[in-house]
């Protein structure tokens, strides 16, 4: 059982996670109302919301440090929660301002905090690469660090991970790799995609250790991943873990779910691994005030968060010319054509 | 089956781009055995931009096939298939998800038929979802038609509104060679994503095939030629109304397929104009841009008095609004080019 402490900490991420896809669901839907148009509004672009996914990355998250990589996949924000990525900042990039953590360049799939070794791609399993690299590059200096890539139970169909999976093995790199399980890849539910329920299982061809958690909840992810982690920084390999979680709305904003039959939809809703915790926490003698309080605080940090980011000035036009590479070549070329 | 649509047409039925597809789509479906779809949620879902609406009803699942997220597979699959006699028709959700099965497209699909000497064909459809103006970022908002017309061996058709889309559409699956169809999203007229006016056509219920390799001049001007393609069809249209006020006769060309690309249609408008805009929306080095200009430079440099272009500049695509307004090239920036170009 992991410590109370850490138990609070999980609780505390979760709690941010769930309110934060609350307010920004409620935030996005303004101006598209009542039609839906992807371009109204004060949050651009696609929204994907991880309301339903909080233990996962809450459970992993508890054992990493600042310094341990992780890179995450088109649903990212309570992944970004849990390792501790710049709310603020954050959500100002979720909004499109120049203060944002990308200065308005990345957007909600494509968030980057360097502070806390945090990645992010919008392309299928493709965040699993970049995390055995991270590892390989700690395991060449001798650290202890790790990296942990999350990815959906679609997304273990891709070439990528396989590839990943046997690079990671063969060189027994500190790395997990974290597949949460909501049981859709947008309308294609996992029976459609593979006759291996158990996506776990897959780590036996490389001769990796492999774990499923079957319920959503974090004590148990969180024991499992204690070992993961513990397994990596020791040196003694990789791990893949599917971790069971649910999908509580559509895949994106907008998605009105027709493909999904209402008796799933309200199943998923009524595992909710957030009361499941707390009573857990109660069980070990935390008190409803004390519940009361870390849920007040995140509530307070989430709406701070969201208020700051509407507040920052959005990036001026000719900003787009920057960045595309770290010491930019000089306008002659340009002014040739004028 | 090349028929004149031109009676039906009268009749007025209009649809939206995306409709039009699937209507080409099922007919094929249901007259060729050998035809079948594949994607990413094409079934219950109908294709994330409404590309298949519909097929997975009348067709069932043996026909139009939810595949795993594993492109190289499916593409590859898609390859093999036809080599077997078959006409597949598979959805690559975005084009920027090229990079996870470039290979199955352009070492395998695009050569295949070259390197065996003819002696292997083809018949594979690639439709891709393509294009931006919607905040979708780096990773969703490219059209790479530069990319797929420069690599040998694919037919690549850009369809600007429903007529051309069907009509395509049918020419594509009837085509014994890999045929990439480049659907923009903002053209799809999806009730989320609203589409410019004039996207929605009226459309024959018949069959009927278009031919490749023959641009549209859609508008005719005297002063100046602006050749593009796709979403931003709409946008010189829209541009040469704007220039039309202040006396600037725009012709707009639109190419409508790249490979192949009508090269005398548009070396023709610049010799009526003798000054050349092009319009893309792709990156602007070593692309679609550049090959218009020198197509231009290569039939009519007599003639040609002013040549430019507007494209992505070389950045991958913002996702803030502010920034990808910029990158992109919109009506005001039109028509600034073109009354530049005019004056020049
Ligand atoms: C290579 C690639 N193919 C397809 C997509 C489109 N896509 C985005 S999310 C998604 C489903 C992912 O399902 P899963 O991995 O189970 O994660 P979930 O969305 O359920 O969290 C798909 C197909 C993509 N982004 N990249």
């Amino acid at each position: 059982m992991p410590n109370i402490e850490d138990l609070k900490t999980m609780y505390e991420n979760m709690v941010t996670a769930r309110r934060y896809e609350e307010r920004l669901q409620q935030e996005y839907l303004v101006g598209k109302q009542p039609q839906f148009d992807i371009s109204a509004g004060p949050i651009p672009g696609e929204l994907h919301l991880a309301a339903g996914h909080e233990a996962s990355a809450a459970g992993v998250c508890v054992h990493l440090r600042a310094e341990d990589t992780v890179t995450a996949p088109h649903r990212p924000h309570h992944i970004a929660i849990a390792k501790g990525v710049d709310l603020k900042r954050m959500t100002a990039e979720i909004f499109g301002r120049a203060t944002g953590l990308c200065k308005g360049k990345g957007g909600h799939m494509h968030l980057y905090d360097p502070a806390v070794n945090f990645a992010c791609s919008g392309i299928i399993a493709q965040g699993c690469p970049p995390a055995v690299g991270a590892a390989l590059a700690y395991k060449k200096r001798n650290t202890d660090n790790v990296a942990v890539a999350f990815l959906g139970e679609g997304a273990i169909n891709q070439g990528g991970f396989f590839e990943s999976l046997n690079l990671a093995a063969l060189h027994r790199l500190p790395v997990v790799f974290v597949i949460e399980d909501n049981e859709w890849a947008i309308s294609m539910p996992k029976s459609r995609v593979t006759d291996v329920a158990d996506g776990s299982k897959r780590a036996q061809g490389f001769k990796m250790a492999g774990t499923r958690v079957d319920v959503d909840d974090a004590v148990a992810v969180c024991e499992v991943a204690g070992e993961a982690i513990g397994r990596a920084r020791n040196g003694n390999g990789p791990t893949l873990l599917e971790v069971q979680v649910h999908r509580r709305m559509g895949h994106f904003m907008g998605d009105a779910e027709a493909y999904r039959p209402a008796v799933d939809r309200e199943r998923h809703a009524r595992l909710d691994p957030i009361p499941r915790l707390a009573v857990e926490l109660r069980k070990q003698g935390v008190t409803p005030g004390d519940l009361k309080e870390i849920e007040a605080r995140s509530h307070r940090r989430v709406d701070e968060a969201i208020a700051w980011a509407k507040a920052q000035p959005e990036p001026a036009g000719e900003e787009a010319l920057q960045d595309v590479f770290t010491n930019p070549f000089s306008a002659r070329n340009e002014e040739a054509l004028a | 089956m090349s028929a004149s649509p031109a009676a039906e047409v009268q009749s007025g039925r209009e649809l939206t781009l995306s409709r039009a597809m699937v209507e080409a789509i099922a007919w094929e479906l249901r007259n060729n055995p050998d035809v079948f779809v594949m994607g990413e949620d094409i079934a219950d879902y109908g294709g994330i931009f409404s590309s298949t609406t519909g097929l997975l009803n009348e067709f069932g699942r043996e026909r139009v096939m939810d595949v795993p997220i594993s492109e190289t597979g499916f593409i590859g699959a898609a390859l093999g298939a036809a080599m077997a006699g078959m006409r597949p028709i598979v959805e690559l959700m975005f084009v920027d998800f090229f990079g996870v099965c470039m290979d199955q497209i352009y070492n395998n699909l695009a050569k295949v038929t070259y390197m065996s000497g003819g002696a292997c064909k083809v018949p594979v459809v690639l439709m891709t979802a393509v294009g931006g103006a919607y905040s979708d970022a780096a990773q969703h908002s490219q059209t790479l038609y530069g990319t797929f017309a420069h690599l040998p061996g694919m037919k690549v058709v850009v369809p600007s509104n429903a007529y051309d889309a069907k009509g395509f559409m049918h020419a594509a699956i009837r085509d014994d060679d890999p045929v990439v169809y480049m659907f923009h999203k903002r053209l799809m007229g999806l009730v989320w994503m609203p589409s410019p006016k004039g996207v929605k056509t009226p459309v024959p219920e018949q069959d009927y095939t278009l031919p490749f390799g023959e641009a549209a001049v859609r508008r005719g001007g005297r002063d100046l030629s602006i050749v593009t393609l796709g979403l931003h069809v709409h946008r010189a249209l829209a541009a040469a109304e704007r220039l039309a006020e202040v006396g600037v006769e725009a012709e707009v060309v639109d190419l409508r397929t790249l490979v192949p690309l009508d090269r005398r249609t548009i070396v023709q408008s610049v010799k009526r104009t003798g000054k050349l805009l092009v319009v893309d929306e792709d990156y602007r080095s070593f692309g679609l841009t550049g090959e218009v200009i020198a197509t231009a430079a290569e039939g009519a440099l007599g003639d040609l008095k002013a040549v430019r272009r507007l494209a992505i500049p070389d950045v991958p695509i913002p996702y803030a609004r502010p920034l990808e307004t910029y990158v992109n090239p919109g009506v005001d920036q039109i028509v600034r080019a073109a009354q530049a170009l005019a004056a020049e």
